[in-house]
């Protein structure tokens, strides 16, 4: 596989390789409180208050069988910290206090969401506990309950079924994962949020992308859901033809998921690649010899990296481990710089916690590293190394560098599988790494602490009332209306794009100026401090229509934005304020105020000055404020 | 059909499952006015409706279906949920203590049923051992489970057979009792063992869970490991309650029998010693003392068996404006014994002196403790105290008003006499009353606070 010329938009070439994607995606609630306790939702970034330190332990049979010695190397593994915040945080979250009865609001925000994509309701819903043992949260299983089964979403000539909605509880914030301690922020935790999964119905990256898109907009436009970074994530499920499902988690942006799709469906076929090369080597029953030696004395004291490291304060071993016949497989290609070799050092940094960069040394990678020629040299001569061997160094705790040798034998040996299920993690630099395991079916059982909730036909009714027009709707008439696609996007995601629909009925309208000014006009004057989502829905119109029918230059149109985002514009003015009288009263006070500045411009500068005077004075009647402005003065 | 396979079921659904032929653990399709929908049967939560059947369908979820809507029940296969553990030897050695596990209800520790989702106890060594593995670095484990009842429903009966059993494993020659209690009443219980069962050459630990063994959270298997290592390795063979220090997974507490208490419904670190501090900290391999007037671990097999409870005792929570018919029925019904959890110092207000007076001329007696919890009851200080000593209340000094409530029922089945109950009541056995209330004996620290603030912001609670 060459990446140096990877071309993501070839649709046919993922076709051929039975390339098929679904989605889940999970998007914040904009409910006031958090799911299952009273605490408000939103971030902080004040440093926490407090921390409390726990571990997470396999229940029994999470590892399928009653094994003492896997569950005591589970054991070993991490420490979690949970930062606590006085504003943002309850004995809940600590996992101190049981589940208050579910926030109501939340269930009615995601039945909405639910029928939006025309799902079938559940007739009552059951709270379920869904186990992580990553320390993501405090209970060690995130609450969670379907909302809604069996919805669809129009796209191209066909349906993209969504195959079930759930509610459930969002995770910690992340903070730092350093060897064997990892630290979580709780201030996200338990914000409601839903999580929509689409059937494998996507068949090259690029559709994977845009019904993301679709669905990502079509729920932000309701008004129902969170906006901002982080209020939405992705995993994205990739298979090819020979493959299996494997799930990138946490996608960062919907514009990487073309990239990422892409090149994970290449990973894959590399991998089926590396089986096939495997099988034929190895055969069957594959044997392979192993060589280890403990490297600590011949590393302790040099000047190289291994050397440099072994100063640290904790006692580190370095170990040699020999890879027979497989220095081909270790430097084969299977993303876009990264190799097999890189494919062991993600296992080896998630099992074995040992995740200083690089924590594997291989002699095939030997030019990346300062370690001299002749102590791989020495090595390689003491085993007699054949040239088709590799040797991979490892240098981290003891107990930790056993982990490791056992988890790159155990990653070898899947190489016979070919593509192993598992989730993956977005590096943010177009590469995915491993994270976990995927646990077989997923660990899923009652909450006990909940009872179920019943939704009757009045509440779902209820709620549909509150449907707006779903988006694909909206898109197809934006398209009739002769707008471009790039316009149809940018309008899907404006929450101005209301504005539009009436504008159409006139059939003089320029409508592309309207769509410019709704999507780019207004996002650049927010960008600059002037925000309008909360300004009067319907003055904002009516400018907007006089700008369009009275062909306003740019700069006026602006000025009469600014102001209204500002919000000072008289809320008092009535039919009756704008007499006659109250008109010319108000254009003398406003001369004189003009006069008495040390401006000395004319005409020009005070018609822009009494223009924004009278329009926020009467920001009922620009039309006619305009018209007057134009009787009485005669600058251009 | 039988019964169990309508679990839970009632009303309409329940007919719907028999008319239509559907079953528990069944996998079917449901047939609905609403679709098609594929899943297990689950057995029904008593308490729930009896409108809808639960399904829990491929992904793992669980839904309800309203009954009324299914239209056709097609069965396609059938698994019954295992709710038996295999065994896996528990490894012994002579160089570990022999520790006795006696079960009282609840579960200690649990696997789950995945298919199913439920949730199946873990008692014998063998499965525990496949549960808490790390046991068989600390002792040799026997378990022997009496009774199977929730906290709330201990009572005399338990204690007494308890108690006779603890007796037994002493003389048998167990290095160290365990108890696995419920957390609701384990303060009682922890009171009344320390009574019944005295001059133990071994250390008897109670622990349970606050966060249920079936979650990955769980604070049982830290527990368990702590109570077996002071069973097996401590030297303090007293009553104890071993449970979370902090609510941070660091160390347990090891509170005396008759100073503990549960002090707060849901948090992990429940269980504080009141009015004193607690006789050591514990580690599943290590125990830091705090106290040092605790009883030591003896050689022999010698022990003090007093299993008797009278149980016409009661507690009486007083608050302003009772009236006295709360005492009077309590005569009337015969009872021999009343603790009264007083205001402040020990104070009742005045209507109830009558009663009171009937109650002493019947020959009941009648302790006052403080519903403050900490501090000792001062009848002297008001004219009130002085008033009510002089109607035949006792004070009962700093004893908690649980543990004089248990100590009183279990003083009034070995005699009536009241001056010798009153010397009993008042004579401590196993640190229920102390002489001295040291400085530190109450701290809750009140949040807010900058100094507490920073002091929370530096360790782990």
């Amino acid at each position: 596989m060459d990446f140096s010329n990877l071309n993501i938009n070839d649709n046919a070439l993922y076709e051929s390789m039975g390339f098929i994607c679904g989605l889940e995606i999970h998007q914040q609630l904009a409910t006031q409180k958090k799911l299952f306790c009273h605490c408000p939702v939103g971030l902080t970034n004040r440093k926490y208050d407090a921390e409390i330190l726990r571990h997470m332990r396999p229940t029994l049979s999470e590892l399928g069988e009653y094994d003492g010695t896997a569950l005591m190397e589970f054991k070993t593994k991490k420490e979690v910290i949970y930062r606590l915040y006085r504003d943002r945080t309850c004995t809940y979250e600590m996992d101190d206090t049981p589940p208050f009865l579910v926030n109501q609001q939340a269930i009615d925000y995601a039945i909405r969401i639910a029928l939006l994509f025309n799902c079938r309701i559940v007739d009552e819903i059951h709270v379920i506990r869904k186990q992580y043992l990553d320390g993501s949260i405090p209970t060690g299983f995130q609450r969670t309950m379907i909302i809604g089964v069996d919805g669809w979403i129009p796209y191209k000539d066909r349906r993209i079924q969504i195959t079930q909605i759930n509610l459930e509880e969002e995770a910690c914030r992340e903070v730092s994962d350093i060897g064997h301690l990892i630290v979580f922020a709780t201030d996200r935790l338990s914000t409601p949020l839903v999580e929509i999964i689409t059937g494998s119905d996507m068949k090259n990256p690029a559709e994977a992308a845009e019904v993301c898109r679709l669905l990502g907009n079509s729920m932000k436009i309701t008004g129902l859901v969170r906006r901002g970074i982080g209020t939405v994530r992705q995993d994205v499920n990739v298979s090819v033809a020979g493959g299996t499902r494997v799930e990138i988690k946490g996608v960062f942006k919907v514009g990487n998921i073309k990239h990422l799709t892409a090149v994970e469906a290449l990973r894959q076929k590399g991998l089926l690649e590396l089986k096939n090369k495997f099988n034929d080597r190895f055969g069957s029953n594959p044997k392979i010899e192993y060589k280890e030696e403990n490297l600590t004395p011949q590393f302790s004291g040099s000047k190289d990296i291994i050397g440099r490291r072994l100063e640290s304060d904790r006692p580190l071993k370095v170990l040699g481990l020999s890879l027979p016949d497989l220095a081909d497989f270790v430097s084969h290609p299977l993303q876009p710089d990264w190799d097999f070799g890189s494919e062991l050092s993600g296992r080896v940094r998630v099992i074995a916690c040992i995740d200083s960069k690089p924590n594997l040394f291989f002699y095939s990678h030997r030019h990346r590293y300062d370690i001299p020629d002749t102590v791989w040299d020495n090595i390689r001569n003491k085993w007699q190394s054949r040239s088709n061997d590799d040797v991979v160094l490892i240098c981290g705790p003891s107990a930790d560098v056993t982990t490791a040798v056992n988890e790159i034998k155990i990653r070898i040996g899947e190489l016979a599988i070919g593509v192993v299920n598992e989730t993956r993690q977005d590096m943010k630099d177009g590469t995915t790494d491993f994270e976990r395991i995927l646990p077989g079916p997923d660990r899923m059982y009652p909450d006990t602490d909940h009872p179920p909730v019943k939704i009757t036909d009045s509440r779902v009714e209820n709620n549909r009332r509150y449907l707006s027009e779903p988006l694909w709707d909206r898109q197809k008439r934006w398209v009739a209306m002769g707008l471009s696609g790039e316009l149809v996007n940018a309008l899907s995601l404006s929450s101005y794009a209301d504005i539009l629909e009436p504008l159409a009925q006139d059939n003089k309208m320029p409508l592309k100026r309207a769509a410019y000014i709704l999507v780019g006009m207004l996002t650049d004057l927010r960008r600059s401090g002037y925000d309008l989502r909360k300004a009067d829905r319907e003055r904002l119109k009516r400018i907007i229509e006089s700008a369009l029918i009275e062909k306003w230059p740019h700069k006026r149109l602006k000025a009469a934005l600014i102001m209204l985002a500002h919000g000072d514009s008289n809320p008092q003015e009535t039919k009756e304020s704008f007499s006659p009288a109250a008109f010319d009263k108000f254009w003398e006070d406003a001369q004189n105020k003009f006069n008495s500045g040390t401006s000395n411009d004319k005409c020009g500068k005070f018609r822009r000055f009494i223009t924004g005077r009278l329009i926020e004075q009467f920001p009922h009647h620009s039309e006619e404020v305009l018209t007057r402005i134009a009787q009485r003065l005669d600058c251009k | 059909m039988n019964d169990t396979s309508l679990k839970g079921y009632k009303g309409r659904a329940k007919e719907v499952l028999q008319s239509l032929g559907g079953r528990v653990w069944a996998n079917v399709v449901l047939q609905t006015d609403r679709g098609d929908f594929e899943g297990v049967i689950l057995p029904r939560s008593e308490t729930a409706d009896g409108d809808h059947i639960v399904l829990k369908l491929k992904s793992g979820y669980n839904i309800g279906i309203r009954s009324d809507r299914i239209q056709k029940i097609v069965e396609t296969g059938y698994k019954e949920a295992i709710y038996k553990i295999p065994e896996k030897e528990f490894p012994r050695s002579p160089e570990k203590p022999n520790v006795t596990l006696l079960g009282t209800g609840g579960t200690i520790a649990s696997r789950l049923d995945y298919r199913t989702g439920a949730v199946i106890p873990a008692f014998t060594p063998g499965e525990l051992y496949g549960a808490v593995p790390e046991l068989a670095d600390i002792c040799n484990l026997e378990t022997i489970k009496l009774f199977g009842v929730f906290s709330e429903n201990m009572g005399p009966m338990q204690w007494i057979t308890l108690s006779e059993e603890i007796g037994r494993q002493i003389e048998k020659g167990a290095s160290g009792i365990v108890i696995g209690h419920g957390t609701d009443t384990m303060h009682h219980t922890s009171a009344i063992l320390s009574f019944m069962v005295q001059n133990s050459p071994v250390p008897i630990v109670m622990v349970g869970s606050q966060r249920s063994s079936d979650r990955p959270s769980s604070d049982a298997a830290f527990n368990l490991r702590c109570a077996s290592y002071t069973a097996g390795h401590s030297d303090i063979a007293e009553t104890m309650v071993c449970m979370f220090g902090p609510t941070s997974d660091e160390y347990n507490l090891l509170h005396r029998g008759t100073r503990v208490r549960k002090m707060h419904s849901s948090y992990r670190s429940t269980f504080r010693t009141i009015g004193d501090v607690p006789i050591a900290m514990v580690t599943p391999d290590h125990v830091i003392p705090i106290k040092t007037d605790y009883k030591r671990r003896r050689n022999d097999c010698n022990v003090d068996v007093k299993a008797v409870f009278e149980e016409m005792v009661a507690i009486v929570y007083y608050y302003p404006n009772m009236r006295p018919d709360i005492i009077e029925s309590l005569i009337d019904n015969g009872y021999k014994g009343i603790v009264i959890a007083g205001t402040g110092l020990g104070h009742v207000n005045k209507p109830l002196y009558p009663a009171l007076k009937k109650a002493r001329d019947k020959g009941i007696a009648v302790f006052m403790t403080v519903q403050t919890l900490w501090g000792y009851v001062q009848m002297y200080v008001y004219d009130t105290g002085r008033d009510m000593m002089e109607l035949g209340v006792i004070p009962a000094e700093n004893m908690l008003p649980e543990v004089a409530y248990v100590k009183l029922g279990w003083i009034l089945a070995q005699t009536t006499d009241p001056a010798k109950v009153r010397e009993m009541m008042l004579a401590p056995i196993a640190g229920e009353i102390t002489e001295r209330e040291p400085f530190d004996g109450y701290l809750i620290l009140q949040g807010g606070i900058p100094e507490v603030e920073k002091f929370i912001g530096q360790y782990h609670r």
